[in-house]
């Protein structure tokens, strides 16, 4: 299978290291998750992967070649960023059309099919349309673009829940006709997981997930009870968040765990809770 | 499992759910021996899941055999599949069920021959 290659990829803009020594790897035929908080460097990945903006140091290869500047490769990449980058004047289908001058693989038939489906009138122009319904027309765009490597920053921003089922669905059946990649950044993560077969997470530029969803969540637990046995409990573990909520503590730890004495309650966290307790920074106990 | 399906939970692993959400369809019915399960595909594109983790819930249907593959076909149930689903969970009914109950009921103080008496329907 093919795949993109990321080798100690860092980028600084001034004073801020936006991306610090990334490496990773992105195989064609599966899913990926990007995630992290806002500032975290998703973006700044992903720009560079897209040829968009240029690293400091570090390169991204695809099957072994480099991608920079080179337009055959950066033809099978499309990265559909958050921003409106395209002119609001200009109407959806021309739009379409457009981006055939590069994407040269573009199928219109299926563009114009998915903006029935959504209900998106292709004759209007973006800057008639809602919030949602650009942001839909931006991911119909990457959908139809041809590419193998799919980036997608935020696609369900702004659409309402029906269309949102709807756009995972869309993206799961271009993913098993075709098994592009598809690496998604979103906020609405218990919404998105069962799309995702490996995550990243990225923390202040630094990559410090690179698993398997299973593994990602059954290593780690939620340990409830009184404050004082919880904190006994965690004296040698790797605690990542602890919220306490009066006498009482619920905490979120990583790692193996065993020998629970009575009064403490052992869950799973949900990955919502899990990444928010891994990106979190900030203990309270 | 997007917006909508109500069956999955966000703390267990998905395709162990999925296993069990099969295997409530084969004790109840709505899936009979012999009939056809829905494909990967249908699953996936239905339950908005991805099909490799689909694939892994299936997977654990065909190792307990429960589901086989017919080349070209698909799935199907398995015979006996319903026994053995109702086999697997007399066996764990103990754990799953009774062990609960009589945590709760000793919290509560409530003996056993009180709960005997409830089983009995003489409660008043």
């Amino acid at each position: 299978m093919s795949r993109i290659e990321i080798k100690t990829l860092t980028k600084k803009y001034k004073k801020k290291t936006a991306l610090d020594g990334v490496s990773l790897s992105i195989e064609k035929g599966m899913i990926y998750g990007l995630l992290g908080r806002n500032g975290s460097g998703k973006s700044t990945l992903v720009d560079l992967i897209g040829g968009r903006i240029f690293p400091d140091s570090g390169e991204v290869t695809l099957d072994g070649e480099t991608v920079s500047e080179n337009d055959k490769l950066l033809r099978k990449i499309y990265c559909m960023s958050a921003e409106d980058l395209l002119p609001k004047h200009m109407k959806v289908k021309d739009a379409v059309k457009a981006q055939a001058y590069f994407y040269k693989d573009t199928n219109e038939d299926y563009a114009l099919k998915l903006c029935d489906i959504f209900g998106i009138d292709p004759k209007k122009r973006l800057s008639q349309l809602s919030t949602g319904q650009r942001t839909l027309v931006k991911v119909i765009l990457a959908l139809s673009s041809g590419a193998d490597f799919i980036f997608l920053d935020e696609p369900v921003l702004g659409i309402d829940a029906n269309c949102r089922e709807e756009l995972y669905k869309q993206i799961i059946e271009r993913f098993d006709k075709t098994e592009a990649a598809f690496i998604i950044s979103t906020h609405l993560i218990d919404e998105c997981a069962g799309l995702f077969e490996h995550y990243f997470v990225l923390e202040e530029g630094k990559l410090i997930a690179d698993e398997d969803c299973e593994e990602l969540q059954a290593n780690a637990y939620l340990i409830e009870g009184r404050a004082k046995d919880v904190t006994e409990y965690l004296k040698d573990k790797q605690c990542l968040k602890k919220t306490i909520i009066g006498t009482l503590c619920s905490a979120c730890v990583k790692g193996e765990v065993k020998d629970v004495p009575d009064g403490l309650e052992v869950s799973h966290p949900s990955l919502q809770q899990l990444l928010i307790a891994m990106t979190g920074g900030v203990q309270d106990g | 499992m997007g917006v909508y399906y109500p069956h999955f939970n966000d703390t267990e692993p998905l395709f162990i759910q999925i296993a069990q959400w099969l295997e409530n369809k084969i004790v109840t019915g709505q899936l009979g021996e012999g009939e056809q399960i829905p494909s990967t595909t249908e699953l996936s594109h239905s339950l908005n899941i991805n099909p490799a983790t689909v694939r892994k819930g299936v997977n654990i249907l065909v190792d307990k055999g429960l589901v086989y593959k017919k080349r070209g076909m698909g799935m199907f149930v398995a015979e006996n599949a319903n026994e053995n689903v109702r086999d697997d969970r007399r066996v764990k009914f103990y754990d799953d069920f009774v062990a609960p109950l009589l945590n709760e009921a000793e919290r509560l103080g409530i003996t056993r021959e009180d709960i005997i008496g409830m089983l009995k329907g003489d409660e008043d």
